[in-house]
């Protein structure tokens, strides 16, 4: 398994690189997608099948669908001259920097060890999973779900078709819709 | 002879029922084809192909040369390394998910403990698909296509996990085989009917089959996401498509129908014969009903089947909890 491991390792940060390196928007998010689906394969390597699956179901399947939906609308073409006027040190010094930080705590924490105890084959199984998040984590799982509820209905306001911002922005294209 | 030990032969037998299946999977998938057409003709009172062989068997042969000897052209405003893509992710997500099937209960590819998932999630991966053929291939229909279907395919999707989430609780395992297992007794039909329903109509939905073949509409659409595509790129869409179809099938009557389980005869008929009824199913809803309105489509599947897994999911949390003790 280790060699699945570092193999899908690899794959997810060339397809990162590729992510930050491409100009064209459409291969950007593809690149994305194959990112995901080597870290869900990472997930595999570890014994963590569950989450992997749901890496790929949630991540890959989903969200990242909708990013390619949004993108393909806005119709961008590849702009090597626009994003050139972005490596200008004012857009990249600051991230950079905190990153950098970043970088130090995970070196720090590499030397401290116990980094040879991480992959080992003990397989997590969705029953495991599940009666640990409805266990000791109820709460935090309950809170997750109140949170996301209120986004739910956030968004069926803002998008519900009485609204009258909604009305102004759409003009009377919804015409032909159920009365 | 020492190098021929049972290990070595264990994995040769494995890598054989891997191919067999996928080379059945994938032979069901063109000979379908063909099928479907004499069937539709049988239905609407027509001939149908009949001309080449035997009551138009060898239809398949000659269709199969005329695909592979066509030009494969790639339109000069296409994005080609997606357009190149898109059909491969189309043949290859489906064709994968048949390593979680049993097929019998010596037969079976993989027995992954997170059998169901792997499904949802290459039908997650099958979006893209129709999204990025439709969006590579720089033609409008072709993009509207490619939208529809992934506004269909995300709302039929969410469903689709949780109307097979009641066979989960009852089975109490992802595994397929677990599944298979469970259902000796009482096929899942009947105390997962609600769920059965809404598997059904959110399969023929991902699949783009007819009623819910939006996507390609030829009336409105001109085909869709694949317009532009030609030779054997188009042809992998279209076995895709009936690859889907077998596949649909063959879950049903894994999740819902008992699998290889039945009186008198052998295991691997019975699996036979149900996924068979199935195929006929598909095919015979695409000779009767009309296409919906696409809005309908969408409305329908937030409105009415999410609701109603959502409550099928609860009552058989309920009713397993009151039971169970």
């Amino acid at each position: 398994m280790e060699i699945a491991f570092y193999l899908s390792g690899l794959v997810a940060v060339l397809a990162t690189v590729g992510v930050i390196t491409g100009t064209s928007p459409v291969h950007a998010v593809v690149y994305l997608i194959v990112s995901l689906i080597a870290v869900a394969m990472v997930f595999f390597a570890l014994g963590a099948p569950f989450a992997g699956a749901l890496e790929i179901i949630v991540y890959a399947g989903a969200i990242m669908v909708l990013f390619v939906f949004v993108v393909m609308m806005l119709n961008l073409r590849p702009d090597a001259e626009r994003e050139l006027t972005w490596t200008h040190p004012r857009y990249w010094l600051g991230p950079s920097l905190l990153a950098l930080v970043l970088l130090g705590a995970l070196l720090a924490l590499l030397r401290q060890g116990g980094v040879s105890e991480v992959i080992d084959g003990e397989l997590l199984t969705a029953r495991a999973v599940g009666l640990t998040l409805f266990g000791p984590w109820l709460m935090v799982v309950e809170l997750a779900a109140i949170l996301l509820l209120a986004a739910l209905v956030t968004a069926s306001h803002v998008g519900r078709r009485s609204n009258p911002l909604n009305r102004k922005m759409s003009g009377n294209r919804n015409r032909g819709g159920t009365p | 002879m020492n190098w021929w030990t049972p290990e070595l032969a264990a994995i040769l037998w494995g890598m054989f029922q891997a191919l067999v299946i996928l080379l059945g999977a994938v032979l069901l998938g063109a000979a379908l084809t063909v099928v479907e057409r004499r069937l539709l003709g049988l239905w609407q009172d027509r001939y149908g192909p009949n001309r080449v062989g035997p009551f138009g068997t060898l239809q398949l042969i000659a269709d199969m040369l005329k695909i592979f000897f066509k030009e494969d052209w790639i339109p000069p405003f296409a994005d080609w390394p997606l357009f190149v893509l898109a059909p491969i992710i189309a043949f290859a997500s489906l064709l994968l998910s048949f390593v979680i099937i049993p097929i019998t209960p010596g037969w079976g590819v993989a027995d992954m403990h997170i059998g169901l998932l792997f499904f949802l999630a290459m039908a997650g991966i099958n979006v893209y698909a129709v999204l990025l053929g439709g969006w590579a291939s720089g033609n409008k229909y072709a993009l509207l296509g490619a939208l529809r279907a992934s506004a269909q395919t995300l709302s039929y999707e969410v469903f689709m996990g949780l109307s097979l989430m009641g066979v989960v609780a009852l089975a109490g395992s992802f595994n397929m085989r677990d599944i298979v297992n469970a259902q000796e007794g009482l096929w899942f039909i009947i105390p997962q009917f609600f769920g059965f329903a809404t598997f059904f109509i959110a399969g023929v939905a991902v699949t783009h089959r007819h009623p819910f073949d939006q996507p390609e509409a030829e009336q409105e659409l001109a085909d869709g996401y694949h317009i532009e595509y030609s030779g054997m790129k188009f042809g992998m869409f279209f076995i895709g498509e009936y690859v889907g179809m077998v596949l649909v099938s063959a879950l049903i009557v894994t999740l819902f129908f008992g699998g290889w389980h039945g009186p008198w005869l052998p295991p691997i008929l019975w699996f036979a014969i149900k996924t068979g009824f199935f195929l006929m199913l598909f095919i015979l809803l695409r000779a009767s009903l009309p296409r919906p309105r696409y809005d309908r489509v969408m409305s329908f599947g937030w409105k009415v089947c999410l609701p109603l897994t959502l409550i099928n999911l609860l009552a058989t949390g309920a009713v397993m909890l009151l039971v169970g003790g």
